[in-house]
């Protein structure tokens, strides 16, 4: 897969399906393409922290520099495997996955508190002062069973979010 | 690529709310006590974020659609390839030669009607005046521009300004060859701004440079100095502020709302049959997409004077622009997105991630207060 040619092989095409677990069809692994080659203005093979924040409507996202740094330097294969959560046919465990992911940071499998507070402040700004921030999430981890210095596995998310009302969708569109 | 600066707030003061246009359905008004799950759903947020990467409605605005191949068969390749053969061979040629001729010819009358009649104020202007729409008639026929225009022809009258849908330079160069404009431009580098600085002075029209911010109130008042004046050329303005690809209309600057004059609308609607008239400034130079529009068999295009319009009491200058950009796109067949053209070359600005983080905030307050 070149980064200079626009054509995706039948080979290509087969070889992303796999990496992403059969969550997109082959037309909208095509169609991921055209997004992924019009992302990429200066043909690096990759999409650049610039050239996502020229998409508005990412960029106003509050989660948008967590995603960023997620998205660094992902190739075309990578791009649609991060994007598998949001296809129809992927499971609630892999969206749950996803968001695990998010929270973690650090990588290390394990949520702490503060990667917690963390996403809690990119989602309410300067709307909640930090101190009502710790004491909500305090209160609510400690409903829920969890002490303030619990450390939650991916388990534990799938235990709180994980049920069927979850929704995390998006429709690639094809031509 | 240069670095994108945040706009700055002077580009979304009382802006409508873009959240109303943005699919937000995701966002359900959630109720009952606050749970940890709550907190730990960040699903809606995603989703707008992955729905954003995989398809937005600000980038469409300035896809070029190639259009489709049609020449995939054993009779109909050799036809293409006669037709392209026809296409450079032929009227290239004869294209350049109609195009230089029509130069020769006003930059000879140009000149000395420039220069000799300085005395005679009028008769220069209604010359000049006549040889631009010459001109510009030679270029529509350098493309074989096939244009058909609709409505009463715009008057020379002031307190009134002209407002068109933006998809390439070749829009001024359309709607000049029927009635000499003065237009509001961006001022650009090479050939096209040696046109500028020469012969479209003449004409009355202004000049502007979007990377500086005080130039705004300078333009301003230029606008409205011209629309007070009798005698100066109908004001044309582009109020998208760049070239969009003719399926969308981006927002309207409100500039050209509020000098307090009738506002007449134009929609000009390309067909690409032959070509498309869309100017990627990303993708190509002017000279390029002039080459190309030479090099195709036709510009098909369809223009619209549309009834004057006048701001309504009680309405402000963005639902003006709002207004007029809806019969503008209504007559052309257009989308409207709520994004700001300048976008292009700039970041939003945070207000509306704060208005996002300031709505799930109160919510987060909201149901812990509930029991």
């Amino acid at each position: 897969m070149g980064n200079t040619s626009s054509m995706l092989t039948q080979y290509d095409i087969e070889e992303v399906q796999e990496h992403c677990n059969n969550t997109f069809s082959q037309q909208e692994i095509v169609s991921l393409y055209q997004r992924f080659c019009q992302l990429d203005r200066n043909g690096c093979g990759f999409i650049s922290a610039d050239e996502f924040m020229s998409v508005p409507e990412f960029a106003v996202n509050p989660l948008s520099q967590r995603l960023l740094r997620m998205l660094d330097g992902l190739n075309f294969k990578e791009f649609v495997a991060f994007l598998s959560a949001f296809s129809s046919r992927a499971s609630l465990q892999q969206k749950v996955e996803f968001i695990f992911k998010v929270y973690d940071s650090d990588g290390n499998g394990k949520v702490t508190f503060n990667e917690m507070l963390d996403i809690l402040r990119d989602l309410t700004g300067q709307f909640i002062s930090e101190q009502q921030r710790e004491e909500v999430l305090t209160q609510v981890l400690e409903e829920a069973g969890y002490a303030k210095d619990s450390l939650l596995v991916q388990a534990d998310f799938m235990k709180i979010l994980g049920n069927s009302s979850l929704k995390m969708e998006v429709e690639v569109p094809v031509d | 690529m240069s670095k994108l600066n945040t706009s700055s707030s002077e580009f979304d003061l009382d802006r409508p709310n873009i959240e109303d246009y943005l699919p937000s359905g995701s966002i359900q008004e959630p109720c009952g006590k606050l749970r940890l799950r709550d907190l730990l759903d960040i699903s809606p947020t995603l989703t707008e974020a992955a729905g954003a990467i995989i398809d937005d409605s600000f980038t469409r605005c300035f896809k070029s659609n190639p259009p489709e191949p049609w020449n995939w068969n054993v009779y109909l390749f050799p036809l293409w390839c006669l037709g392209v053969v026809v296409r450079y061979g032929f009227l290239f040629p004869l294209r350049v030669l109609v195009l230089t001729l029509g130069w020769i010819v006003f930059l000879s009358c140009y000149f000395p009607v420039h220069t000799l009649l300085k005395g005679n104020e009028k008769l220069r202007k209604k010359l000049e005046r006549g040889l631009v729409e010459l001109i510009c008639s030679f270029f529509v026929a350098s493309w074989t521009g096939v244009i058909k225009y609709h409505g009463p022809r715009p008057s020379m009258r002031p307190k009134q300004v002209f407002v068109a849908n933006h998809t390439s330079m070749i829009d001024f160069i359309v709607l000049e060859q029927m009635t000499a404009f003065a237009v509001i431009m961006q001022k650009h580098p090479g050939w096209v701004g040696l046109l500028q600085s020469t012969i479209l002075d003449s004409l009355g029209c202004i000049w502007f440079n979007r990377s500086e911010s005080k130039d705004r109130e300078i333009v301003a008042r230029k606008l409205r100095e011209h629309v007070e004046g009798a005698d100066n050329n109908p004001l044309l303005i582009f109020p998208e502020g760049t070239c969009v690809n003719n399926h969308y209309t981006v927002m309207f600057k409100k500039g050209a709302f509020e000098l307090g004059c009738t506002v007449c609308p134009i929609a000009i609607k390309y067909n690409k049959i032959f070509v498309d008239a869309f100017w990627n400034s990303r993708k190509q130079s002017f000279t390029t997409h002039l080459l190309q529009l030479m090099t195709s068999w036709a510009v098909v295009c369809d223009v619209w004077y549309l009834e004057p319009q006048n701001l309504k009491p009680g309405e402000t200058p963005i639902e003006f622009a709002e207004r007029v950009r809806d019969i503008i796109s209504v007559r052309a067949g257009l989308r409207k997105v709520p994004w700001d053209g300048y976008l292009k070359y700039s970041r939003p600005s945070p207000k509306h991630r704060e208005r996002k983080q300031q709505s799930f905030a109160e919510t987060v307050l909201l149901r812990l207060e509930e029991k």
